[in-house]
């Protein structure tokens, strides 16, 4: 024992060790009432490591060539060792990233997470989801299957619709003038850096959240409360102790997380062509679109509001205006809330059935992306568009007049 | 709050059943992988009928021997013609351009055709050619309208004609739809055998789809059994934890 | 941290056993990660056995055939050559090949070969990887007058007899690796694969 406390010494005397440890882990009081949508934070940052280290580690056997990309993730499934498994861990953690991220995101807007003092955490989360679209768009590109490659096409050619320096705009980022193999490695350059970023702005978040604090279901600050608690005298009534109490419900969280994971990995890699896509086990072929494409699930409910949108004179551009709109709309939401309280448990029922709509909203959008247009599909996309939008830009007007509940004064059980 | 998210995946579900698109209706392929014998029987079809012009570049002989339960010896003598390489992959000596020649366009590879069209769609093709005049080789499919193949397993099948019913569209016009085949002449095998070389064959190529789909769910069960066996141990001991937390 | 009804055994009993669970899993998931740096399927087929026909080699030849991506030698020792190796047996490391791990058992003899006349033997020097030069000629000026035919390696200055067996007190540590093999015909071997005769 004292042979681990002279060791532990010699490194306090040299580096933060166990400040680091106490100020963020052993002594970082969180609110105790924290209910199972506080994992998803903890699950992400998971889900972070497991791509980095699968991506690394097929970045050793792909070929981010035209010619031989293709074959090398087949190369991958086959013939590398457990390549299939690193591969679809890749493939499945993909897809869990966003879904974890998206209900983290859903848990700030249901408790005001993203209100004084956190706007900035809510920011910085907003630009950490930004990222994380890059990535998974540059990504995608890499199989070189027909998805990829019409995907991309597609998406790039967004930026030829800006005005005036579109056409000029889409060549520069595609290097050529159709998604080519300049294209692809390009991509593969940034599909390997952004990752690091996204790390990097994590590491940001969570300082940041250190430093407010976290928010909790209640809604009720825990630092204004009143002090003292069994482990310490000044620490916040409410809080607890980030390790162990939330280190172990972590850990019991991951696991519950893993089995739903290795279960898809295992047993549903494709996840009915929604998480592999059966047209991208076709190779990219520039002259053949395939009957019927679509972005992965993530991206979706914003392709829904691109193609929503009419062209004006012509141009689409007014549609990816408004898709880029869409997430961006995500920034100003601090300053769009003016509810006097945080949490949607205090929030009248009005606010309530907006939330909920706007859940349902996001997922039909989501369908409707997935789907080829008819009139009836263009028709809801419109009216979920519109509702999308509404519920950021009415929210100054709907969450002022909303009825409200008392705030406790402490958290809840 | 865990009932909402189980009401969220809920309600994400029937999504899932709708991610096959439209088209023609498929027969269920019925396809058995832990079949060795059928897997078998689908790669001598294979051999025989497909690799002449079509390659499986993606898969190796060895490989195949191994997951079929064949020796190496028994790959060599009765299923490998384009290689004498019990290492190599399935290629075919014809070249693209003297495919594009041929057939108008090279037959695609089929390492993964199985994982692009889904296996419903393969058993359906190959018992849906029908004669028709118009196209060059004789034959049309139902399932691949146009399609450029001739019907390789014509021999076996017999030729069938399609019979095509009119109905209403949804716009109030006349559609031609398919109703029923015909047989015109007599295969040398019967319809339910030739059914059971097209589930072979569509089973050969489920497999090379992917080669590790049957270790994949054998290992999988494992790793779940140990996932929550793992889950209960963390489970106990946050609620061990957690009885400090009034 | 105080403790008020707090069952420390309890607490320490499962905390042992979660960790326990938790590094086998954390075993399961580093070994694949580990395993995909073995050869690929890929590597293997290009490391597959290789044929070499010898019947054109002449006395005193050498003839490389790759196998693995390694050069193997095939020579074809004169009537001299045999007789000339036992009596080098003072000079070298390991005269009688007991290092079980250079040869297949069936090599481990005083020509380290299946048939006398022909060695079969991995070009590539035990002590860094340099692959020797072949130098048959007897007693040159550069290697000496004791020297009857072998290997020197130009890296470091190893040096080997004709049955690849490593002279003593020079860099390299151990004879030169016999690879696997078998005759097919009289004129005809099989590199890397004995039909399991070991």
């Amino acid at each position: 024992m004292s042979m681990m406390k002279n060791v532990v010494g010699w490194f306090d005397d040299r580096y933060p060790l166990t400040k680091v440890w106490n100020e963020h882990l052993a002594e970082y009081y969180a609110p105790k009432n924290f209910n199972t949508w506080y994992l998803m934070g903890s699950l992400a940052l998971l889900v972070l490591v497991i791509q980095i280290l699968t991506g690394v580690w097929l970045a050793m056997s792909y070929k981010p060539d035209a010619e031989l990309a293709f074959g090398s993730v087949e190369y991958i499934m086959r013939d590398v060792e457990w390549g299939w498994l690193i591969r679809y861990l890749h493939s499945t953690g993909s897809s869990a990233f966003f879904v974890l991220i998206y209900l983290h995101m859903f848990r700030g807007l249901m408790y005001g997470s993203y209100r004084k003092p956190r706007e900035l955490l809510w920011i910085i989360g907003v630009i950490i989801y930004l990222a994380m679209m890059a990535t998974a768009f540059f990504g995608y590109l890499l199989p070189w299957g027909q998805m990829s490659f019409w995907g991309a096409q597609v998406i790039v050619n967004l930026f030829s619709a800006v005005p005036v320096i579109g056409p000029d705009l889409g060549v520069w980022v595609r290097g050529d003038y159709v998604i080519s193999d300049a294209t692809l490695n390009r991509f593969f350059a940034l599909h390997f850096l952004l990752p690091f970023v996204l790390a990097a702005l994590v590491f940001i978040h969570i300082i940041a959240l250190h430093k407010v604090g976290s928010n909790n279901p209640d809604g009720v600050e825990i630092k204004k409360g009143p002090k003292g608690n069994r482990w310490s005298d000044s620490a916040p009534a409410d809080g607890i102790p980030f390790h162990p109490y939330y280190s172990v419900k972590d850990i019991a969280g991951v696991a519950g997380f893993l089995f739903l994971f290795a279960a898809v990995v295992f047993f549903a890699p494709e996840m009915g062509g929604y998480f592999i896509e059966h047209p991208n086990f076709e190779p990219a072929n520039p002259l053949k679109t395939p009957e019927h494409i679509a972005p992965v699930w993530y991206f979706t409910p914003f392709y829904a509001i691109l193609r929503a949108v009419p062209s004006v004179a012509g141009s689409a551009f007014p549609g990816v205006v408004a898709m880029f709109a869409s997430i961006l709309v995500l920034f100003f939401l601090p300053w769009l809330d003016r509810s006097p309280v945080k949490s949607i448990r205090y929030k009248g029922s009005l606010t309530k059935i907006l939330l909920w709509l706007f859940v349902i909203d996001f997922i039909v959008l989501g369908y409707l992306g997935t789907q080829p247009t008819t009139d009836l599909y263009t028709l809801m996309a419109q009216i979920g568009t519109i509702y999308y939008f509404a519920f950021f830009l009415l929210m100054p007007i709907y969450s002022k007049m909303d009825k409200t509940k008392p705030v406790p004064e402490r958290v809840t059980e | 709050m865990n009932k909402l998210i189980f009401a969220l995946l809920l309600a994400l579900a029937p999504m899932l059943g709708l991610a096959a698109g439209g088209g023609a209706h498929l027969d269920d392929a019925d396809i058995d992988l832990s079949d060795k014998a059928s897997l078998q029987r689908g790669a001598k079809f294979f051999m025989n009928y497909c690799l002449s012009c079509h390659s499986a570049k993606f898969q190796r002989y060895n490989r195949m021997g191994k997951d079929l339960g064949l020796t190496d010896e028994e790959v060599i003598d009765n299923l490998m013609f384009t290689t004498d390489k019990i290492g190599d992959t399935m290629n075919i000596a014809m070249t693209e351009a003297k495919a594009t020649e041929w057939f108008g366009s090279p037959p695609p590879d089929l390492s993964v055709i199985s994982r692009a069209r889904g296996v419903d769609w393969i058993y359906t093709y190959l018992r849906s050619f029908y004669l028709d005049d118009k196209r060059p080789f004789g034959v049309n499919n139902i399932v691949f309208p146009d399609v450029a193949m001739p019907h390789v397993l014509w021999e076996l099948q017999g030729a069938q004609k399609a019979v095509f019913k009119i109905e209403k569209g949804s716009s109030g016009n006349d559609v031609q739809v398919f109703d029923h085949f015909e047989p015109v002449t007599q295969g040398t095998l019967s319809l339910e055998e030739y059914d059971q070389v097209a589930r072979d064959l569509t089973a050969f190529l489920s497999y090379i789809g992917e080669p590790i789909q049957m270790e994949r769910k054998r290992l999988g069960v494992w790793v779940l059994l140990f996932i929550a066996v793992f889950f209960v141990l963390a489970y106990l001991l946050k609620k061990e934890y957690w009885k400090d937390v009034h | 941290m105080s403790a008020d009804g707090v069952d420390l055994k309890k607490r320490r009993s499962l905390t042992l056993a979660t960790s326990a669970v938790g590094a086998v899993g954390t075993g399961f998931v580093i070994y694949p990660f580990l395993a995909a740096w073995g050869p690929s399927e890929k590597a293997k087929a290009a490391g597959a056995p290789v044929e070499a026909d010898i019947g054109k080699l002449e006395p005193g030849q050498l003839m490389r055939v790759k196998w693995r991506g390694k050069p193997v030698w095939v020579v074809h020792r004169t009537e001299q050559n045999l007789q000339d190796l036992p009596t080098l047996d003072g000079v070298l490391l390991d005269p009688a090949s007991d290092d079980t791990g250079q040869q297949p058992e069936y090599c481990k003899n005083t020509n380290r070969s299946i048939k006398g006349k022909y060695l079969v033997a991995v070009g590539i020097c035990t002590h860094l990887g340099c692959s020797p030069t072949y130098r048959p000629e007897v007693a040159p000026e550069d290697l000496g007058p004791e020297w009857k035919g072998g290997f020197f390696c130009p890296c470091h200055g190893s040096r080997f007899d004709l049955a690849g067996r490593v002279y003593s007190s020079v860099p390299a540590p151990k004879n030169l690796e016999i690879p696997p093999y078998q005759y097919l015909s009289e004129t005809k071997i099989l590199v890397g694969a004995d039909g399991g005769a070991a």
